[in-house]
């Protein structure tokens, strides 16, 4: 039997027909046609699913579309505003904080939430927050250091800088 | 990954949950956090016929001070335990808990009441709840935790009964939950809690075999003055753990003691 969900995406509202059993991913990328999700791991672990529910990170993969009726839900593809990238994009891009970049939005969402609820974070802070997110590329240490940028940007005001000293090309 | 087909239900009261399980007959499951369920679905180890969403129930999520104790909502979500400022004062153990339950997606979606009802061995409220003497109260009747877990993903709970909410008592004294795993967001491999309790100490193990684990034996031995260290020898005694792929039975006991130890000597 099929279901009628209403959402808003990004700001926009959609209504669709869907299966029960259709994952919320699945129903951004398949449905909606957002396939700046990325699904990493399918199994809950990964992160790269993330986006907002009413303002919480949530595993898109790890929620049925049904479930999100009458929800806001921001996926990646709205947080850039009129052309101009997210403080949070802009950062990931300075500060190298991707390689391959499949688990970047996954990240930049996990990030967005953790900002909101403490906009300036100490290094240790960011990588509890950012726990549930794996990247197989970076090593994160540029993923933290773009997101202390990030909170720099977006008003938080005394963001430490990285714990670790970036590595000089040469050696000492 | 898929799942299989089901039918799917909103219910906005307890009553009508209830009344739409019995409809949907025993294949029918409760939906809360869904962060056990929809996992097991995705792999299909789990096919229930039906689904009852009960995230509309807007009054099973609360936190309440009922004298000496504290009531939890089923649908209180792990984000909400972790912040709340009456369970840091009056229930701290709980708090520390629900923070490091998974990650904060995890945190943000899963329930008090899921994790009651669904039983994994390697839950951690559990132990708490049945070291504390908590207890689970359903639309039909009251159960103590001790007679709630028995055995993994069983509890007496019938196909068409609804968890409203857990009942702990309040427990500020000192207290500890060690939680050894080998990345931040994992379940335990094994956990430890110490709790200070009346005068006595109340202590409790995670993942240790089907059920969560009160260790009595250690509780008697600091009773009687026995100084942590030894009296943390007896947290193995009897159990009799299986192995998985990240601890044999041996590895798990012998967690079982160090944790112990470690979660007395570090209660405050
Ligand atoms: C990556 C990851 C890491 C995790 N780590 C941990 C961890 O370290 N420790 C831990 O304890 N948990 C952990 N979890 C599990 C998490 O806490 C789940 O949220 C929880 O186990 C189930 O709660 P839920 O609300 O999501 O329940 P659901 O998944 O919705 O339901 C679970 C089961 O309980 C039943 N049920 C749910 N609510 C009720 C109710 N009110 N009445 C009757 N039956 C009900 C359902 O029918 C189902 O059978 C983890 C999960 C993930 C995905
Ligand atoms: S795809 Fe959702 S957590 Fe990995
Ligand atoms: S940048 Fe490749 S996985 Fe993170």
């Amino acid at each position: 039997m099929k279901h009628k969900v209403s959402t808003t995406v990004n700001g926009t509202r959609r209504e669709h027909e869907v299966e029960s059993r259709l994952l919320l991913v699945h129903y951004l990328r398949d449905v909606v046609g957002l396939t700046g999700t990325h699904i990493g791991c399918d199994t809950s672990q990964c992160g790269a699913c993330t986006i907002l529910v009413d303002g919480k990170a949530v595993m898109s993969c790890t929620m049925f579309a049904v479930q999100a009726e009458g929800k806001q839900l921001t996926t990646i593809e709205g947080m850039a505003k009129d052309g101009e990238l997210h403080p949070l994009q802009q950062a990931f891009w300075d500060e190298h904080g991707l390689q391959c970049g499949y688990c970047t939005p996954g990240f930049i969402m996990a990030a967005a939430y953790l900002l909101s609820q403490n906009p300036n974070p100490t290094e240790d802070e960011i990588r509890r927050g950012l726990e549930g997110n794996l990247c197989r590329c970076t090593g994160y240490v540029n993923i933290i250091k773009s997101v202390q940028s990030a909170a720099k940007t977006m008003g938080g005001a005394k963001a430490k800088p990285a714990g670790r000293p970036a590595v000089t090309a040469g050696g000492e | 990954m898929i799942p299989a087909a089901f039918e799917y239900a909103r219910a906005s009261s307890v009553e009508e949950a209830s009344k739409l399980l019995k409809t949907y007959g025993e294949d029918a499951k409760v939906l809360a956090g869904g962060h056990s369920l929809i996992p097991l679905m995705r792999l299909r180890l789990a096919q229930p016929k039906a689904l009852v969403d009960i995230n509309g129930i807007k009054d099973l999520d609360y936190i309440k001070e009922d004298g000496s104790k504290l009531r939890f909502g089923a649908l209180t979500r792990h984000v909400t335990i972790e912040h709340s400022a009456v369970v840091k004062q009056k229930l701290p153990i709980l708090a520390e808990v629900a923070s490091e339950i998974g990650d904060n997606q995890v945190r943000n979606m899963g329930t008090i009441g899921g994790v009651v009802a669904h039983a994994d061995a390697a839950g951690d409220y559990p132990t708490i709840a049945l070291m504390l003497d908590a207890e689970i109260v359903t639309n039909r009747r009251t159960i103590a935790a001790k007679d709630f877990f028995k055995d993994i993903f069983t509890t007496p709970l019938a196909a068409d009964e609804i968890v409203i909410e857990v009942v702990f008592p309040v427990a500020n004294g000192p207290h500890k939950y060690i939680k050894f795993r080998r990345r931040l967001f994992d379940w335990a491999i094994v956990g430890a809690a110490a709790q200070k309790m009346n005068g006595g100490w109340r202590i409790g193990l995670t993942n240790v075999g089907p059920t969560p684990v009160r260790a009595k034996a250690v509780e008697e031995a600091l009773h009687t003055g026995a100084k942590p260290e030894e009296a943390a020898q007896h947290a193995s005694d009897g159990l009799n753990p299986s192995g998985d792929l990240r601890a044999s039975p041996e590895y798990k006991k012998h967690l079982a003691r160090v944790l112990t130890k470690r979660a007395i000597e570090q209660a405050e």
